[in-house]
C-alpha cells in the first residue's frame, strides 16, 4: 500500500482531531508543548539566577565555557532511559519524572552559558555608571544586567527549546507520554503497517518544531530592550 | 538474555547498578557496536563535509546564494531527529541510508557557516599576494584560503562530530544505533538491566570526548602557525 494512502487513512481515523482523546493530534500536541515548556521553565529557574550571580562576580568562567560542550556529548536518548531506569527502581512515576529530568538536564547548559556570556559581554562603563548613581549590586543584576543580557538569554532558551521539542518525541520510547513522538514509536512497532502513522507523526513533529522556532524568532525581537534595539539600528 | 530468568520482585532492587560481568560477557558485541557507531558518525560527517564544501564554495562565489543556503540549512537543523527518521522510513526502510541522511543534514549548518566565515577572514593582503603571484581562483581557494581557514573549519567539525555521536544513539529505533543499541536493550529485558544502559551512555560520551580531542590535535598538527602566532 502507498504511504500517502496510509497517511490519509491515519489522518481520517476517528478521534484523530480530538483535544481529549489520546489518539488525537491536538491532544498530543498540547502534551508535547506542556512537557517542553515545563522543563524549559524549570531549567530557567534553576540556571538563570545562578548564572547571573556567577557572571556578576566573574566566577565560574570555565564552567560556563565547557557546559555546552559537555551537554552536547551526553546522548539525550541515554539520559531518558537512564532516568527511566532509576525512576522505576525507586517507584517514581515513570510517565513523568524520567522525561522531565532528562529534559531539564538538556536545557541547563545552553541557558547557563548564554546567560553568563550575555552578562560578561556588557560594557563595564554601564555597570560602573549604575554603581556610581547608587545602585546596589542586586539592583545592578536585576535592573541592568538581566534586561541588557536578555536577547542573548532568549537565544539560549531558543537553542534549548529546540532540543526539548526534539527530545520529548524520543521520550515516547519509554513512557505513555512523549507527545507527538507517540505516533512515530507506535508506528515503528507495527512495521510496514505503521508507515502512515510514522509519516504522519513525523510531519506533525516537524511542523511543531518549525512553528516553535518561528515563535522564538518573534520572542527574540520582543525580548530586546528598546534602547538596545535602537542602538543596533543606528549602528547599521 | 539472562535477565529474563524469574526473579522475585523484592530481591530485584538488590541487583547491583553495574555489573562488570555483563561487560566481560558482551565484550565482542560492545566492540562491534562501537565500530557501527564510528562508521555511522564518519559516514555522516564525510558526506556533510563534502556537501558543505561544495555549497560553501558556491556561496563564496555568488554572495546572494549564502543567505539562501544558510536559511535552508537552518530550517533543516530545526527538524527533530525522530521526525526526520519518521519521514524517511516509509521510503528507505530501516536502513543505514535512513540513519545517515538526517545525521549528515544536521552537520550542514555549522560546517557551511564555519567554512564561509573561515575563508572570509583570510587577510586581504594574503589574497592579493596570491593573485599577484598568478594563482587562479580555484588554486587560491584550495591552496591558500581553505588551508588558512582550517582552524575555523575544524572548530565546526568538532561541534558537528560531538553532536552526531550523541544523535547516533537515537538511530537504535531503526535497528542501527551503534552504542544506542545497548541503551535500548537495557529496557527491553523483562527486568530492566542497568549495565548495558550505563555502558551505552558512558562509551558514547567517551567516544565524543576522544574524537573531539583527536580533531583538536589534528588542528594543531595541520595548522601549526596558529600556535606560533599566538606564542609570539
Amino acid at each position: 500500500m502507498n504511504v500517502f494512502t496510509q497517511l490519509g487513512e491515519w489522518l481520517s481515523a476517528p478521534n484523530r482531531w480530538s483535544w481529549t482523546d489520546p489518539a488525537g493530534v491536538p491532544y498530543r500536541t498540547v502534551e508535547h508543548l506542556w512537557f517542553s515548556v515545563l522543563s524549559l521553565v524549570v531549567a530557567a529557574v534553576l540556571t538563570i539566577p545562578l548564572a547571573l550571580w556567577l557572571a556578576h562576580y566573574r566566577r565560574g568562567a570555565f564552567l560556563a565555557s565547557s557546559a555546552v560542550n559537555i551537554g552536547r556529548a551526553i546522548p539525550s536518548f541515554g539520559l531518558i532511559i537512564l532516568f527511566w531506569f532509576l525512576a522505576s527502581r525507586w517507584g517514581a512515576n515513570t510517565d513523568f519524572w524520567p522525561l522531565l529530568l532528562a529534559l531539564v538536564g538538556l536545557a541547563l547548559p545552553p541557558l547557563f552559558t548564554n546567560t553568563y556570556a550575555g552578562v560578561v559581554q556588557l560594557e563595564q562603563e554601564t555597570i560602573d555608571a549604575a554603581r556610581g548613581t547608587g545602585y546596589r549590586e542586586w539592583q545592578i543584576m536585576l535592573k541592568l544586567e538581566l534586561p541588557l543580557a536578555s536577547p542573548v538569554i532568549v537565544a539560549g532558551a531558543r537553542v534549548a527549546f529546540l532540543q526539548l521539542v526534539a527530545t520529548v518525541a524520543i521520550g515516547a520510547i519509554v513512557n505513555d507520554g512523549g507527545g507527538l513522538g507517540r505516533y512515530i514509536v507506535d508506528g515503528f512497532a507495527e512495521g510496514a503497517q505503521g508507515y502512515g502513522e510514522i509519516f504522519g507523526g513525523g510531519l506533525a513533529v516537524i511542523i511543531l518544531a518549525l512553528l516553535c522556532e518561528g515563535i522564538f524568532a518573534l520572542l527574540t525581537r520582543w525580548a530586546t530592550p528598546k534602547g538596545v534595539a535602537l542602538q543596533a539600528a543606528r549602528r547599521d | 538474555m539472562h535477565a529474563s530468568s524469574v526473579t522475585p520482585l523484592l530481591t530485584e532492587s538488590s541487583r547491583p547498578i553495574f555489573e562488570w560481568r555483563w561487560v566481560e560477557r558482551n565484550a565482542d558485541a560492545i566492540g562491534q557496536r562501537l565500530g557501527e557507531h564510528i562508521a555511522l558518525t564518519a559516514t555522516a560527517l564525510g558526506i556533510g563535509l563534502v556537501v558543505s564544501l561544495v555549497l560553501a564554495t558556491l556561496c563564496l562565489r555568488y554572495r546572494w546564494f549564502y543567505p539562501l543556503v544558510l536559511g535552508t540549512a537552518g530550517a533543516l537543523y530545526v527538524i527533530p531527529s525522530l521526525g526526520a527518521f519518521a519521514l524517511l522510513v516509509p521510503f528507505f526502510g530501516l536502513t543505514f541510508t535512513t540513519a545517515v541522511i538526517p545525521l549528515a543534514t544536521y552537520t550542514l549548518l555549522i560546517l557551511i557557516r564555519n567554512i564561509v566565515t573561515g575563508v572570509q577572514q583570510v587577510p586581504a593582503e594574503v589574497r592579493e599576494a596570491a593573485i599577484g603571484m598568478g594563482f587562479t581562483r580555484g588554486r587560491l581557494l584550495w591552496q591558500v584560503e581553505l588551508p588558512l581557514a582550517l582552524p575555523v573549519v575544524i572548530a565546526g567539525l568538532r561541534v558537528a562530530a560531538v553532536t552526531t555521536i550523541g544523535l547516533v544513539t537515537v538511530t537504535s529505533l531503526l535497528g542501527m544505533g551503534g552504542l544506542g543499541y545497548f541503551i535500548r536493550a537495557g529496557i527491553q529485558t523483562t527486568t530492566p538491566n542497568p549495565s548495558p544502559i550505563i555502558v551505552g551512555v558512558v562509551l558514547s560520551v567517551v567516544l565524543a570526548v576522544v574524537v573531539d580531542l583527536l580533531l583538536w590535535l589534528s588542528e594543531r598538527a595541520l595548522a601549526p602557525w596558529v600556535r606560533k602566532v599566538r606564542a609570539r
